[in-house]
């Protein structure tokens, strides 16, 4: 029951390192990022995200390594939503964490499409905040999180 | 378009966002781009002044064209101005410009943490939440600066609103991660502790993510979290599927914060206090149970959602790694995850029964799955989850599956991915290894592996095989038998010809009685791949037959011929030109026994961890391995050196024509020992010179010693035009180490560029701690265009450098003489001069050696005397010696006396050598 040197969970590895939401042509509709890339590289990670997730099919899993790390992504309809975590973190949580946050997004845009993601770009960053902070789980139950989305809809 | 009617409206931007969408080129949206920014600049510098909506409107429209890819270069003073509107939509989007364009232009940081600090003393919640979010999003040393002393308070006081708390927490917690010197620890740690009793189950959610993340800075601090957790953590898991209401999703209670909390325990041992040690299995009993009763829903969220505690739950039971039952129980159940219809769980079931193999306790659980795996392995459409299959295997490897698993690897490996071939490479080499009964079962699976995927077999991998054939004598027939039937395929792998090379090289003798594989057709089936080769390996095989020339004298002639040829006197390739001359050379002049001694085998290596595994380590990188490698590297053979057989001075000089199995090819290490075996020599009168010269490269060194230390100065001279890249240079004793260590030598660090026609000084510091034979090797490695160079050239660091001078009267030298009357004090050595007797040259030596020259002692005044004491940590050693010169005989006597056998010896060697 010793921490196994190089284990990471007795190190400060585990949080969300980005959140993408990229549609199949690889055009990016959010960009989240919880640690410090420079803009060149947020490119290159984007692009490298699309490329390691179109090519995958609903036979392989929703999880894919990626340098040191690994992606936990889900597809609906034509966008991808990506979460990059380290590697010993929990695929399902983060998997399922991405459908609420999706359940949330539909049901605060009524039945959402890319175009919502689209137009109220400043909105969903609203909604990610409520949802996620500092690479961290912020809220997880939907209705907390709506109540919340409407009271801020209604202020001017 | 549905988002345009929809929402608060800025109807503006909706239309500029469609107009961008509506763009038929880049050319277009970039034109488009570029009217909306001399639109907004024009406004923004106007004489009237922006109403907050339009500033908000149009830094918006700003900051969609930053998302889009442009660069902004204003707009960021506006987006601060917005910081002080009191209308919640203006502040949030002057926040979102703020996080998403972090800017560290001093003066606006200014502007913006006062702005961050009017909200945070607002006691709006709304406000305070969007000063915190910005903080945590933005992160930055100048906001800790100025606020992580202040966010603590807000976590903790009574009437701070739940929703302010979650990002409070959270704030905090970016804060302690980008700079923790800032966060101050106070009386508030055991506050925030207590979060996790907080009724709303949000903020326990944040909270466990951050008492999670200082315990594992600081686990004594926040033990108490241990008791609260897991209070918590049964509360849920026993909770009905109603009660948690908000936070229950598809039936199952509140798996997020379950998760967190089965994480913050892994920060830790199992509870100490039975009863809390008890409440906690019994929680994960109840997760385990859960997995067993039929599902609440058909949907994929309910099965994932538990099936994230539940995985948790098995990592923080395998982490404790202390109740055989949950371990058999957790094996039990990712066993049925094994055939599960979901490819997720099949994944994720692999994966964490590789963490269970390495479990003394659920390792035979483990291996009961071996069937399946390996089914896997062969059915299994994402490679990914063949990749955990391959893993699993080798982490539930053991003595007693290793051959049903090596064979399956094999096959596998013929279809597998180009992607993970050399890994599985690696694996089988190592299982191969650590599990052999018999070594003729692994020298056949490394062939195996050579021959189905030889281009993903590196040098780790060679060298190791070569190394246990060399170490063992019972598979060193074998060895010879298989490489040579191995070898008449007629396409064999680059990589089979250099093991070949190398093991007939040394051992083709025992398999020369059989007629078909007589040296000589030995040798023209190893010459017959010789023009396919790479220099490297060419280079090898021409090792290999000079060897040939030893083991066979009947075909000296045919392969001094195939030396002798212009293809290979004369090729381009100089480190080839040159063997051939050399080995040519030394094919010729050597009398047999100098030959024998030269070429002798090679001397077993000394037993040390595997370089294959730790090139798998670095593959995987740390935390992804299983663990079944802790224990030692560790074959089975006994390693005994060749030292007690007296070692001849040549076969002292001449053994590091072996595989170095970390850095530098072995090819390579021949050649420079060829230079070396001069330098040792020509240096063991002098301290300074050039130790090794080739086209590139050249080393000079100085040195000093004083009684038993010693200082050299190496100088690395570039002689090319070229920068050297990644040059390092370190001193290795490998030799040595069989004993316990005999030298001490510590080299500094050098600089890993060396500009052209520059100089790079290396200082090396020694200590000798007891006599000793071999001499330290120097071992460089750099880029040259492109090209890895490795040179290993020995140093000239030899027993008599050790020596202190001392004067006696010839009384007191025939008095010690007399003590040092034992038979084995005593070595005398009669030979050959091999230089012109000059008696000045002959006292200059003398001096050089270390000793004291005395004159007057001997009767004879053509004889040389003289007298020094070596110094070692451990020990000193008088020494005398006596040189005899007879000049028509054109022969020497040396006779040596001192207290240390191996002593004597030593210097002997040393010092005939110099005449």
């Amino acid at each position: 029951a010793i921490c196994r040197p190089g284990g990471s969970k007795c190190r400060d590895l585990n949080y969300i390192r980005f959140i993408l939401i990229q549609n199949r042509a690889g055009k990016t509709r959010l960009a989240k990022w919880y640690m410090q890339f420079d803009d060149d590289e947020k490119q290159k990670l984007i692009e490298e995200v699309h490329a390691v997730v179109t090519v995958r099919d609903a036979k392989h899993t929703n999880f894919v390594e990626f340098r040191n790390f690994k992606i936990i992504y889900r597809r609906y309809a034509g966008l991808y939503f990506c979460i990059c975590v380290d590697v010993t973190d929990n695929n399902l949580a983060y998997l399922e964490g991405i459908h609420n946050f999706v359940e949330v997004l539909n049901e605060y845009f009524h039945n959402v499409c890319e175009l919502d993601l689209v137009f109220n770009f400043y909105k969903v960053y609203t909604v990610v905040d409520e949802m996620f902070l500092a690479g961290e789980i912020r809220e997880t139950s939907q209705t907390k999180v709506l109540k919340q989305l409407l009271m801020l809809q209604s202020l001017e | 378009m549905p988002a345009v009617s929809k929402g608060d409206g800025m109807r503006g931007l909706a239309v500029f966002i469609s107009d961008i969408r509506n763009c038929k080129s880049k050319e277009a949206e970039v034109k488009r781009i570029n009217k909306e920014l001399a639109n907004i600049r024009s406004k923004f510098k106007g004489d009237k002044a922006l109403d907050g909506y339009s500033k908000k409107k149009y830094v918006c429209k700003l900051l969609f064209i930053f998302l889009l890819g442009h660069d902004i270069d204003f707009g960021h003073m506006e987006a601060v101005n917005l910081l002080s509107s009191n209308k919640y939509t203006e502040k949030q989007i002057g926040y979102l410009f703020i996080s998403v364009l972090v800017n560290s232009n001093s003066d606006l940081i200014r502007l913006i943490n006062n702005g961050i600090k009017n909200d945070l003393t607002s006691r709006n919640p709304t406000f305070m939440n969007l000063a915190l979010h910005c903080i945590a999003n933005v992160g930055s040393r100048e906001m800790a600066e100025a606020f992580a002393s202040q966010i603590p308070s807000i976590l903790v006081a009574g009437d701070t609103m739940d929703s302010v708390k979650q990002s409070a927490a959270l704030c905090l917690l970016r804060l302690n991660r980008t700079s923790p010197d800032l966060v101050p620890m106070g009386e508030w740690t055991a506050r925030v502790v207590h979060l996790l009793n907080d009724q709303h189950l949000g903020v326990v959610t944040a909270a466990a993510s951050l008492i999670t993340t200082l315990a594992q800075k600081s686990p004594e601090d926040f033990k108490t979290s241990i008791s609260l957790a897991v209070a918590r953590l049964s509360r849920i898991v026993t909770s009905a599927s109603i009660d948690l209401q908000d936070y229950t999703y598809y039936f199952v209670a509140a798996p997020w914060l379950s998760v967190k909390l089965l994480r913050l325990l892994q920060c830790y041992t199992p509870p100490e206090d039975a009863a809390l040690r008890s409440r906690l299995t019994e929680c994960l009993e109840t997760i385990l149970n859960k997995a067993q009763e039929p599902p609440k829903s058909k949907k994929v969220q309910h099965s994932n959602a538990k099936n994230a505690v539940l995985f948790e739950a098995i990592a923080l039971i395998i982490h404790h790694d202390s109740e055989p039952t949950l371990l058999v129980r957790a094996c039990n159940q990712l066993g049925q995850f094994l055939q599960h219809r979901e490819t997720n769980l099949r994944y994720l079931a692999l994966e964490s029964m590789c963490t269970l193999a390495s479990s003394e306790f659920s390792h035979e659980a483990v291996k009961t799955h071996i069937d399946t795996v390996i089914n896997a392995l062969k059915t299994e459409r994402d490679v990914s989850v063949r990749q955990r299959a391959v893993d699993l295997l080798y982490a539930m490897c053991d003595r007693s599956n290793a051959k049903q698993i090596v064979a399956e690897m094999l096959s596998y490996l013929e279809n597998a991915d180009y992607s993970i071939r050399e890994e599985i490479v690696l694996k089988v080499a190592i299982l191969a290894e650590k599990y052999a009964v018999d070594y003729t079962w692994y020298v056949d699976t490394i062939l195996n592996l050579i021959r189905m995927a030889g281009d993903h077999v590196s040098e780790e991998v060679w060298y190791r095989v070569i190394q246990i054939v060399i170490n063992r004598d019972e598979v060193q027939g074998y060895a010879a038998k298989t490489v040579f039937e191995a070898l008449q395929a007629p396409a064999c792998h680059e990589n089979l010809v250099k093991v070949g090379g190398y093991i007939l090289g040394e051992f083709g003798n025992l398999i020369a009685g059989d007629s078909r594989s007589s040296p000589l057709v030995q040798f023209d089936l190893l010459h017959s791949k010789f023009h396919l080769c790479s220099v490297p390996t060419r280079a090898l095989l021409l090792s290999a037959y000079i060897k040939f020339i030893n083991l066979f004298p009947e075909v000296k002639t045919t392969i001094q011929e195939v030396l002798r040829s212009d293809s290979q006197l004369r090729n381009a390739d100089v480190e080839l030109q040159q063997r051939a001359i050399e080995y040519l050379r030394l094919s010729c002049i050597a009398s047999t026994d100098i030959l024998a001694t030269v070429l002798e085998e090679m001397p077993p290596f000394p037993e040390r961890e595997s370089s294959i595994l730790a090139k798998l380590k670095r593959k995987k990188g740390p935390g992804i391995l299983p663990d079944i490698d802790d224990t030692r590297w560790n074959g089975n053979g006994n390693v005994e050196h060749s030292e007690s057989s007296s070692p001849s001075l040549m076969a002292d000089l001449l053994p590091t024509n072996r595989p170095r199995p970390s850095s530098s090819s072995p090819t390579i290490v021949v050649r420079c020992t060829f230079v070396t075996v001069l330098v040792n020599s020509r240096f063991v009168c002098k301290n300074n010179g050039v130790i090794f010269e080739n086209q590139l490269l050249q080393i000079g060194l100085k040195s000093e010693y004083r009684q038993n230390l010693g200082r050299i100065y190496v100088f690395f001279g570039n002689k090319t035009s070229t920068q050297f890249l990644s040059f390092s240079s370190s001193v290795s004793v490998e030799a040595l180490t069989l004993r316990s260590p005999q030298l001490n030598i510590h080299a500094k660090a050098v600089d890993p560029t060396v500009e052209g026609g520059a100089q790079l000084q290396q200082i090396l510091n020694i200590e000798c701690v007891s006599d000793f034979t071999d001499a330290p090797v120097l071992d460089i490695q750099f880029r040259y265009g492109g090209a890895l160079q490795n040179i290993a050239v020995k140093l000239p660091v030899m027993l008599n450098k050790f020596f202190q001078p001392t004067e006696m009267k010839s009384q007191d030298f025939f008095q010690r003489w007399k003590q040092l009357g034992v038979p084995q004090q005593e070595v005398q050595t009669i030979f050959k001069a091999k230089h012109p007797m000059d008696t000045d040259v002959t006292n200059a030596k003398i001096l050089g050696f270390g000793v004291a020259l005395l004159d007057g002692v001997d009767p004879n005044p053509a004889n040389f005397v003289g007298s020094g004491v070596i110094h070692t940590k451990s020990t000193q050693v008088g020494c005398l010696l006596r040189l005899e010169p007879n000049a028509q005989a054109e022969m020497y006597r040396l006779t040596l006396r001192t207290s240390r056998e191996s002593v004597s010896q030593r210097l002997c060697d040393l010092l005939s050598d110099q005449f």
